[in-house]
């Protein structure tokens, strides 16, 4: 029982770990993705091999994005480029938000509650495996304008994924926890408070990182579908008027926009969850 | 209440626990019901260590679990200080078999919760007695580690400090050292037997060691093959305070033989109605040809 002299400190693992470690994981991180963007430039720009040759060149669609005067009027020096982002962003943002606040609640209700997971569980069995896609119709149906459609879609995506990870999460605690807490004298409020939610967080992170990818993916469809501006509507918009760099550009925006709020999202789960000392992984 | 929290002078805050004709029983999978606590009663006395042995599968977690108040017996009583258990309570605590310790709770905020969230004190007065109690477990420097920081050693102290901030009338430890290491697990028992030896704290201690089983114990209650009844009560009358050279004595020796054989003798009977615990009966029997 010799105690450890060195213990790892709170917050080891990625987000702590040694300069020169951080340094490796970055440009191995770069590593991919030049390999990707070299294939590209090589496949397209270079030797226009067979069907890649109708593509648009790596060269003119970066040249496109950072020119002050774009050929397209789309650039990051445009307004109308951080119009579609800032309408795109925003909807996922307050689609997510509302889809985390509503489907942690019921995740855990249903997770807790035996009676309301009776009654959900095989609701959300059913809803869940249906597309978004699928939906499009009806929430253009029901909703009262196209940007609400849009929203209420993105949230759909989210809210599904939200519920059965946050459900999963406290199923998952060990019943001594609770055992536990019972004996100490914990109310049901404290239980929730320091057991429940402590216990389930590990797998609802793991739901909003999915959750927020979903957000994304449906965002874009609809958009795609109903929209008036935003990046999956532009994508589509630039392709319809043979502006092909605009849409790379658009493209290469939603990837990144992708990778900043899952990294968000790693980060804030890694700040909540100091005393697993592993992160959920990825790299940010 | 009162009277408790202070009571910290050698079994003065302590209670006793009677278990009389407890049943439990349960349906399994295939809906048949199965019985696996039957008519037992023993008594654990106050200031007295018990520890109840039996062969593994015999429904020893299940009666802890019952007197823990976790489950409700079919039949019979738990009593604690001639009160019905109705459910759990900070009187009763249990150390579980692994940690139990909330591992999103640093050592002290583990320690500090009980008394918190019943607020019978304030906020400094907890966090001083939980800093106090955890610097007297050799756990000080790792008060705001996290349970996953800590060895299995500091764990299960860690566990226990947390139990005993709450001044329980009865300890209940299930299989606490289970996992440990062997040298780990001969130190915590040594210190377990000396944290005793001084509070003198009412404990139910299970396990299917039998050296750690008489080591600890003042009274061992010997469980029958499951569904679990009483099979033999041992007195332990090895001299405290306890020191491993008396594992050497005449007197150890005679009483692990006497536990032992009743022990194999449920084991074997075991085996005859179900074919379960063939294991012990087997090794048992190659001991003792051995010898």
């Amino acid at each position: 029982m010799a105690a450890p002299t060195s213990l790892p400190g709170p917050g080891s693992g990625p987000a702590g770990a040694r300069p020169a470690a951080r340094w490796i994981a970055f440009f191995q991180a770069m590593l991919g993705i030049s390999i990707f963007f070299l294939s590209w430039f090589l496949l397209v720009d270079v030797f226009a091999v067979w069907r890649f040759a109708q593509l648009p060149k790596l060269s003119v669609s970066l040249r496109e994005m950072f020119s002050p005067d774009p050929t397209f009027g789309v650039s990051v020096f445009t307004k109308e480029y951080y119009d579609h982002l800032q309408a795109s962003a925003g909807r996922v943002v307050f689609a997510f938000l509302i889809a985390v606040s509503a489907g942690v609640v019921i995740g855990i209700l249903s997770g807790w509650n035996r009676w309301f997971r009776a009654v959900c569980q095989p609701l959300l069995e059913l809803a869940r495996p249906i597309p978004v896609l699928a939906w499009i119709p009806l929430v253009i149906l029901v909703m009262p304008s196209r940007e609400s459609a849009v929203i209420a879609l993105t949230f759909l995506a989210a809210f599904f994924i939200t519920i059965l990870n946050t459900m999963l999460g406290v199923r998952s605690i060990d019943e001594v926890y609770f055992r536990a807490a019972q004996s100490l004298g914990f109310s049901r409020w404290a239980i929730l408070r320091h057991v429940v939610i402590p216990g389930a967080l590990p797998f609802i992170f793991v739901g909003l990182q999915i959750a927020m990818a979903a957000c994304w993916f449906s965002l874009v469809a609809s958009e795609i579908v109903s929209g008036t501006a935003g990046l999956g509507y532009k994508v589509w918009e630039a392709y319809y008027y043979v502006q092909f760099e605009t849409m790379v550009i658009m493209i290469l925006t939603l990837g990144i926009c992708g990778y900043i709020s899952s990294a968000i999202i790693r980060r804030l789960g890694a700040y909540l969850m100091r005393w697993r000392g592993k992160t959920l992984g990825g790299v940010a | 209440m009162d009277a408790r929290t202070n009571a910290r002078s050698p079994g003065a805050g302590s209670g006793e626990i009677v278990v009389s004709h407890a049943s439990v029983g349960m349906f399994d999978r295939g809906g048949k019901s199965l019985q696996l606590v039957e008519d037992c009663s023993f008594l654990a006395e106050r200031g007295l260590f018990t520890v109840l042995v039996g062969p593994s599968g015999c429904g020893k977690t299940t009666l802890m679990n019952l007197i823990a108040g976790y489950i409700g017996a079919d039949a019979g009583t738990v009593r604690l200080d001639g009160v019905d258990v109705k459910g759990p309570g900070w009187d009763r605590l249990m150390v579980f078999q692994e940690t139990a310790l909330f591992p999103w709770m640093t050592t002290l905020e583990n320690v500090a919760y009980g008394p918190m969230v019943r607020g019978i004190k304030t906020m400094p007065e907890i966090r001083a007695e939980a800093g106090a109690l955890l610097e007297r477990f050799g756990l000080g420097e790792f008060k705001n580690r996290y349970p996953r920081e800590l060895s299995g050693g500091m764990q299960r102290r860690g566990e226990l400090a947390r139990a005993l901030i709450n001044d329980p009338l009865v300890l209940l430890m299930d299989e606490p050292f289970r996992g440990l290491d062997a040298m780990t697990r001969q130190l915590m028992q040594e210190y377990l037997t000396r944290l005793f030896e001084e509070t003198r704290t009412t404990t139910i201690f299970v396990t299917s060691e039998i050296d750690e089983a008489i080591f600890l114990a003042d009274r061992l209650v010997v469980l029958s093959r499951a569904p679990a009844r009483v099979a033999a009560v041992i007195e332990v009358d090895l001299p405290r305070p306890r020191r491993f050279e008396q594992l050497s004595s005449p007197r150890y020796a005679e009483l692990k033989e006497q536990a032992l054989n009743l022990l194999y003798a449920e084991a074997a009977a075991a085996f005859e109605e179900t074919g379960a615990g063939a294991d012990i009966k087997e090794a048992f029997e190659r001991r003792h040809v051995a010898d």
